[in-house]
Order: structure tokens, then sequence, then C-alpha cells
């Protein structure tokens, strides 16, 4: 699909990534991970990076990040794999939740019963 | 990358610390994003994944030039539950090149939503055959689009829908019509995990 001011042609992505389109498999971040910077952007640092930085100094999902920057998900994912290779950013949780267990659950319906 | 992060971003809280998600799958036009933008605390936000044709994994960009890359686009929304719980609604296509993305981003999905038009009612049939096969737990909402009302019985034949899948009638554009639907979601997939002594009585079609 296309969209104004969006280019994802694959070459521009390959820059960004320098050639990977997956995270490794063991990488923390689910779409919605929530992500938190753990520092500040530099100077000379990649853009794509120091907009993260930006973006996650309040708790940000992945999948927002993703929309964001306008990136697909799995390139955003890479990006957000060298950062907390860094330890730029952490991850919350980074484990799923047991959305099988009914204490959870009912955590969440209390939530949506309050809105 | 100024121009992409918008002002307008609401922030989520500082103590949020757990995401979940629930998907709303269903044909074109049939009002996932309404029902997405009814309940989200912030604008919805759109973004997508690409992947080859064949589903399988590319390591290498590189590679994806040159064969059918297939991008899936999807809108989501947020709500805030409590101070540290957060839940993304996600607005996805039914349609088969979808599905090979599933995994990839929609494991561990708290359950589903199955948007229907009654009008269109083949529509649905592929997205829940293939949540069946994953084994995702949803319930099945069938948007008022003012036409006839079609009896639930009627529907649920015609979907040919476990007798155990909650079928409620909804309005995608009300904020509390789409607050029930997830409401109904969620007791479905608590009770289903319950155990068989906890599970609620015979499923009924509802209006919310």
């Amino acid at each position: 699909m296309n969209r104004p001011g969006r280019d994802d042609a694959p070459d521009r992505l390959y820059t960004i990534t320098q050639g990977r389109s997956r995270s490794s498999p063991d990488d923390p971040f689910d779409l919605v991970t929530l992500v938190v910077a753990e520092s500040d952007p530099v100077a000379g640092m990649q853009s794509e990076h120091a907009a993260i930085l930006k973006l996650t100094r309040f708790p940000t999902s992945v999948a927002e990040i993703a929309a964001e920057l306008r990136l697909p998900v799995g390139i955003t994912k890479v990006l957000l794999s060298d950062l907390s290779a860094a330890g730029r950013v952490s991850a919350r949780h980074p484990r799923r939740p047991a959305i099988t267990d009914p204490d959870i659950l009912e955590q969440v319906l209390v939530g949506l019963r309050n809105l | 990358m100024d121009s992409a992060t918008s002002d307008a971003r609401t922030p989520l809280g500082a103590s949020a610390d757990q995401g979940f998600k629930i998907v709303v799958v269903g044909g074109f036009g049939v009002g996932k994003t309404t029902l997405v933008r009814s309940v989200s605390e912030i604008r919805p936000l759109n973004t997508e994944e690409t992947m080859t044709q064949a589903g399988a994994t590319v390591d290498d960009i590189g590679q994806v030039r040159g064969k059918s890359a297939t991008t899936v686009a999807f809108d989501f929304g947020r709500i805030s539950l409590d101070l540290r719980n957060v839940l993304y609604l996600f607005g996805a296509p039914g349609q088969e090149r979808f599905w090979f993305l599933w995994d990839r981003l929609f494991s561990g999905t708290l359950g589903a939503v199955v948007l229907v038009d009654t009008r269109r009612i083949d529509d649905s049939w592929y997205a829940i055959d293939r949540l069946e096969q994953h084994g995702t737990p949803f319930i099945v909402a069938c948007n008022d689009f003012g036409g006839p009302v079609r009896a639930g019985a009627d529907v649920r034949e015609a979907l040919d829908l476990d007798p155990q899948v909650p079928l409620v009638d909804c309005d995608a554009r009300s904020r509390e019509s789409a607050k029930q639907v997830l409401i109904t979601l969620v007791q479905h997939v608590k009770n289903r995990y319950a155990g068989p002594l906890a599970r609620a009585g015979l499923p009924r079609q509802e209006f919310v």
C-alpha cells in the first residue's frame, strides 16, 4: 500500500538495518511489548535510533513505535534489538503475559468495565 | 524523522508495564476501524508488516527484491485499563495473506472478535476457520448496518458456529456497544480457561 511520505522500498529498509529484516528469534519484543528509553539521543546517532529514544521517554509499544516511524514491524524490532543490546532501551516484561491466567483476565475485565 | 513523530501523541503513564492485544478480524468495510476508533483513547494508528508470499523467513531484505513481497497493513487503537495494564486493539484484514503473518504478529493474543456484516456472511468463514485452527478464543459480533435484523440462530447456522462461541449484535460506532463486545470476548476467554465447571451458561444472542 502507498501512503504519502512513506517509502518502504527494500533499498531504504536495507540501509536502515544494514541488511537485516528480522531480529533474532529470542528478541524480547512482541507487538505490544512496552519499551522505555534508558538514555537520551546523542549526536551522530542513526536518526531512527534517536527517534525511538525520543518516543520511548514514556512507555511505548512496539506497534506504536513502528506506526510513528512509518516502518514495518519487523524492521522496527531490528532497531529495538540494537538499542536494547546497547543498553539504550529496555523492554518491560519481556516475557508474554499469562493470558490464560484468570486473575490477569479479571484485571482486563475490570479495566474494560470501568471505561 | 520529526515529521513522522506527531506532536499529538498521548503518551502512556510512566507506570504502564504490560501490554495485551485483541484482534478484530473482518472483511473490507465491515467496520473494524470504526469499532477500534469507538473505544480507543488515541486516534487509531496504522502500521504494516511485510513478508514474502510463501510466508518463509527472509533474513536478508535484499532477497525480497524480485520476489512477491506481501504487505499487510493494520489499524490499531489503545485502551489504558489501569495504571499498569494497556490493551491494544488491532483491526486486521481477514484475507488469506494476512494469516501468514498471524504467528509473527498475533501469537499471544488474548482473543479475537470476528466482525460480521450479516449481508455478507461468507466473508467470515475463512477467518473463523483459521482462528479455530490457531486455537485462538474468539466471539462473533454482527455489526448493525441498519438492514433487516437476521435471527441469531440463522447467523449461527450460516457460520456453522460452535455452540460455545458467543454471538452478539453490535453497533461499531457506539463506544458503549464496542466496549460490551470486548467485555463479552474477555468474559468468554476467562470462562474457557477457568474449566468446564466455571463455564457460563448456554451462549445466547444478545444485543449489546
